[in-house]
């Protein structure tokens, strides 16, 4: 995993879902992969404190939630295709979500990706 | 016996999946990627094959990270999907090929490939996005499939060589069906794209014209790049890239590429499609 670790430093603003990563974001990607289901969704907005609760979450992980911020989600051991679901929650997607981690707005976001074609 | 006609690369992006139900496919955002299409359902429909396999990987509707199999083949006579968290309309279920896939799994065991084997599995937007996008357009999906899902959400993820391997393994198994089937074969997924992260949104239009040529010509030169030189190269996403390699595996050595497209950005991702052919 070391070997793993040091070749990872080399590229910028990504973390990769790693062992380490797993095991310290276990409760919240559960928590997460729940979300597949409308019924566990529902049970999310209804009583998000009890709800996270049910998962175990941790103080980082519970923090990070109420404050909807994917950097925070990753760092607290997320997975992204999970934190998807937690997106879809609240109607948000996935340049929602990119332009919330580079700190751009949606519209600078998407223009950037189109600048990427040209 | 079975035949191996041809391969088809897609995308999978769920925004795909929107559009098309939508029908947006002529507005100026999607038109350039859906006009891609067409020469490919004309070519299905002239050599109608009976099965599709689909190489594709999970993005956490079927498999969470308790057990994550590296390799799983689908062994049912049908494939459910469900609306993934966002509300995705499910689609009708796809039918199966479960003596098919029995006896690819039998051949790859063999082989030392030592497939996780499902018979429940949901498939999501990796197979399902493609599915629409090759025969959507028809009232019903004249094929039956054989899923094959990757690993793409646990590092560490199988090697782009090791990948290549399955994929050859996997054409042999095909090859070696005794009864008379069309198989086309399919890796869906990439090109560049990161969802995740300060680098969310990172496309990388060199690197994925490059793989685009030298999947067709020299797919082992891929072969040679680690699986962190692909996310540094194409995102972290752009590790899909091994389904490409996995269906790239499964063809002859010479394949002719009879159509591609490339179009950025659809949603996060460099949208890429080709269709190689079995050299006659």
């Amino acid at each position: 995993m070391a070997a793993v670790a040091k070749k990872v430093q080399d590229i910028p603003g990504t973390t990769i879902f790693d062992g380490e990563q797993a095991l310290k974001g276990y409760a919240l990607n559960r928590m997460c992969y729940s979300f597949n289901e409308a019924s566990s969704r529902e049970e999310f907005l209804k009583d998000e404190d009890a709800y996270c609760a049910k998962f175990g979450l941790n103080a980082e992980q519970r923090e990070a939630i109420r404050a909807r911020n994917v950097l925070q989600l990753i760092a607290a051991g997320g997975n992204i295709y999970y934190l998807a679901k937690f997106a879809g929650i609240f109607g948000l997607n996935v340049q929602d979500v990119g332009a919330q981690q580079t700190g751009m707005s949606v519209e600078e976001f998407k223009a950037m990706l189109v600048a990427a074609g040209e | 016996m079975a035949r191996i006609i041809g391969g088809i690369t897609t995308s999978h992006i769920p925004a795909i999946g929107n559009a098309i139900s939508k029908g947006l496919q002529e507005e100026a955002y999607w038109k350039p990627f859906f006009d891609g299409y067409p020469p490919i359902h004309k070519w299905l429909d002239d050599v109608q094959p009976d099965v599709a396999v689909i190489i594709y990987n999970d993005h956490g509707l079927n498999f969470f990270l308790d057990k994550i199999p590296t390799f799983a083949i689908g062994a049912a006579a049908e494939y459910q999907n469900e609306d993934e968290g966002w509300g995705l309309k499910p689609l009708a279920p796809f039918a199966g090929d479960a003596e098919f896939s029995w006896h690819v799994i039998e051949s790859l065991v063999a082989d030392e490939f030592d497939v996780t084997m499902c018979q429940q599995m949901l498939v999501d937007h990796g197979f399902t996005v493609p599915m629409s996008l090759l025969w959507g357009h028809k009232d019903e999906i004249p094929i039956r499939t054989i899923p094959v899902c990757i690993n793409t959400v646990q590092h560490p993820l199988p090697s782009p060589a090791r990948c290549y391997k399955l994929g050859q393994a996997l054409g042999n198994a095909i090859r070696s069906y005794e009864k008379d089937t069309k198989v086309v074969v399919i890796g869906t997924g990439g090109l560049s794209h990161q969802l995740d992260g300060e680098r969310a949104g990172f496309i990388n239009k060199e690197f994925d014209l490059m793989c685009m040529e030298k999947i067709v010509s020299d797919p082992e030169a891929l072969t040679r790049y680690s699986i962190l030189d692909i996310v540094k190269n194409a995102g972290a996403q752009g590790a899909e890239l091994i389904n490409w390699l996995t269906m790239r595996g499964a063809l002859s050595d010479k394949v002719s590429k009879v159509h591609s497209n490339y179009h950025i950005p659809i949603s996060n991702t460099a949208a890429g499609l080709m269709l190689l052919e079995e050299a006659a």
